[in-house]
């Protein structure tokens, strides 16, 4: 569990996180979302340890993170899965390498083993005879692909995603959330995304925290969200009136007031 | 203002390399990699500018030299102490700058715009070790025997001029060679290039490592890492020559 207590994070005179507290369950999807320039991306970057906070504290399962030494954070950082918005792929490697990268830094396994964990990864996130390739030669679903494969192959506590399906196709992005998704259940693991994708806020959101300029502004379930009286999420969430639609007829699915087996065909008649 | 806020996150980052690698052995690898792409990679370069620096030292020496009271081996002998003294290790280090420091900017600028650096600090890894320590430790290993293969072929390449256009004969340059030779040149030489090493590979490395943006600050980073790079290296060439000369 990660839990974030009243954490302000600011670049000069501009404060981009103002006193947010959250608390990121294990085993559920935890997303944060927010407009561009909400501050999600800031909030991440904290969480990991990228940014200094300027007050506030982070607890990683009770052990606060702005008191750890060099050490103490080292080991945790090992802990700690993470698929970038670019998948940050290294360039100059294959697949095979770029995920057996970090069992090469932190473990002492013979190659063989390596390659067996790598082929696991490889097999958990259905990538297939991609070993080979490097990263410029496999799409986008591919490369992030590879990077939940990099981000989980030494088995962590924590995963964060950094927009995992910015630039990906429907249902490429699908297959990605439902990875995700299955992921955090099997390994029971902290997932923290970051997202502004509205499948993966009804798809994955076991817990979900609206950003906005800053502040966190709502905070509920993927359930709950569609009965939220708050206008900026409502705004932000259902932007289109396509969107706007489809809560209507969910509200109504949900309250029972439309089956939800009907026949569309007999409807579009 | 700037420039001392520049310097100072200069030695930070010189600071920061120093820690504890996290696999010994990676480090290794990482390192000569990096000496296999500084040495090997320049090494067709260095070849070429040296065999023909020196051999127009010897034709423009030998158009300079007029006098019939001046023996001809004095050629190979000004040829020679240029060669050591400032062609080998400031012409090609500044050939280098370009080289290595364009190389070594744009790779990291690139891994920093990518986030390939942040995806490795989240991995736990010191990034200023595992990225930037094995670079200057090659280079500074790799580029003083360039400077000294430099100078061989430099002499060489003049020796070849000078018989081959009938300047002087072969032996009149061997000769010359031998006569007033002083050892401490060779180690002046090599402090320059150790000097020199230092410079072009840590200021390509600072600016790459600490670039913002994208493929335009990339670029902007390569080219100001080399400028930076060349300009340090004349300063610390006239430094030495005033406190070793």
């Amino acid at each position: 569990m990660i839990e974030v207590k009243d954490i302000r994070k600011g670049f000069g005179d501009k404060i981009v996180i103002q006193d947010v507290s959250a608390i990121m369950q294990t085993g559920k999807c935890n997303l944060i979302i927010g407009t561009s320039g909400s501050g999600k991306t800031v909030m991440m970057k904290c969480l990991v340890g990228l940014f200094e906070p300027d007050s506030g504290e982070i607890y990683y399962d009770g052990q606060a993170l702005s008191e750890m030494n060099e050490e103490q954070r080292k080991e945790l950082r090992q802990q700690i899965g993470m698929l970038f918005q670019g998948s940050a792929l290294f360039d100059s490697m294959t697949v095979e390498q770029n995920i057996m990268f970090p069992l090469d830094m932190f473990t002492k396994k013979t190659y063989p083993e390596k390659l067996k964990r790598v082929n696991e990864v490889l097999d958990r996130v259905n990538l297939k005879d991609a070993n080979k390739k490097f990263p410029a030669e496999i799409s986008g679903g591919m490369k992030k692909r590879v990077g939940i494969a990099r981000a989980i192959v030494l088995n962590p506590k924590y995963l964060f995603c950094d927009e995992p399906n910015s630039g990906l196709d429907p249902q490429t992005s699908l297959l990605i959330d439902k990875l995700i998704k299955e992921i955090t259940t099997e390994y029971n693991i902290t997932t923290v995304v970051n997202t502004h994708d509205m499948n993966s806020v009804m798809e994955t959101g076991d817990n979900i925290i609206y950003m906005y300029q800053g502040l966190k502004e709502w905070e509920g379930s993927n359930k709950e969200i569609i009965f939220s009286k708050n206008q900026r999420l409502n705004d932000f969430i259902f932007a289109s009136d396509f969107l706007k639609d489809a809560k209507d007829m969910r509200m109504l699915e949900m309250k029972g007031k439309i089956d939800n087996n009907r026949n569309m065909d007999e409807l579009l008649k | 203002m700037k420039l001392f806020t520049e310097f100072g996150r200069f030695l930070l980052m010189l600071r920061g390399m120093f820690s504890r690698p996290e696999n010994g052995k990676m480090y290794w690898k990482e390192f000569m990699h990096q000496c296999s792409e500084i040495g090997i990679g320049s090494l067709g370069i260095v070849v070429i500018i040296s065999v023909f620096m020196g051999a127009v030292s010897t034709l423009q020496t030998a158009y300079q030299l007029v006098s019939p009271f001046i023996p001809l081996s004095t050629i190979a002998q000004i040829v020679r102490d240029t060669v050591i003294l400032e062609f080998s290790p400031t012409l090609v280090c500044i050939v280098l700058a370009g080289v290595v420091g364009s190389k070594i900017a744009s790779e990291l600028g690139n891994m920093r715009v990518s986030e390939q650096i942040d995806a490795l600090e989240i991995m736990g890894i010191n990034t200023k070790t595992y990225l930037i320590l094995p670079k200057l430790l090659a280079a500074m290993l790799v580029i003083p025997m360039l400077v000294v293969i430099s100078a061989v072929l430099g002499i060489w390449g003049g020796r070849l001029a000078g018989t081959l256009t009938g300047i002087l004969s072969g032996a009149a340059f061997d000769k010359g060679l031998h006569q007033f030779f002083k050892p401490y040149n060779v180690f002046f030489a090599l402090a320059k290039a150790y000097t020199f090493a230092f410079i072009i590979s840590s200021i390509p490395a600072y600016y790459g490592y600490y670039v913002k943006g994208g493929a335009l600050e990339i670029g902007r980073a390569s080219t100001k890492s080399v400028v930076v790079s060349c300009v340090l290296v004349l300063f610390s060439d006239y430094l030495l020559a005033a406190l070793l000369l």
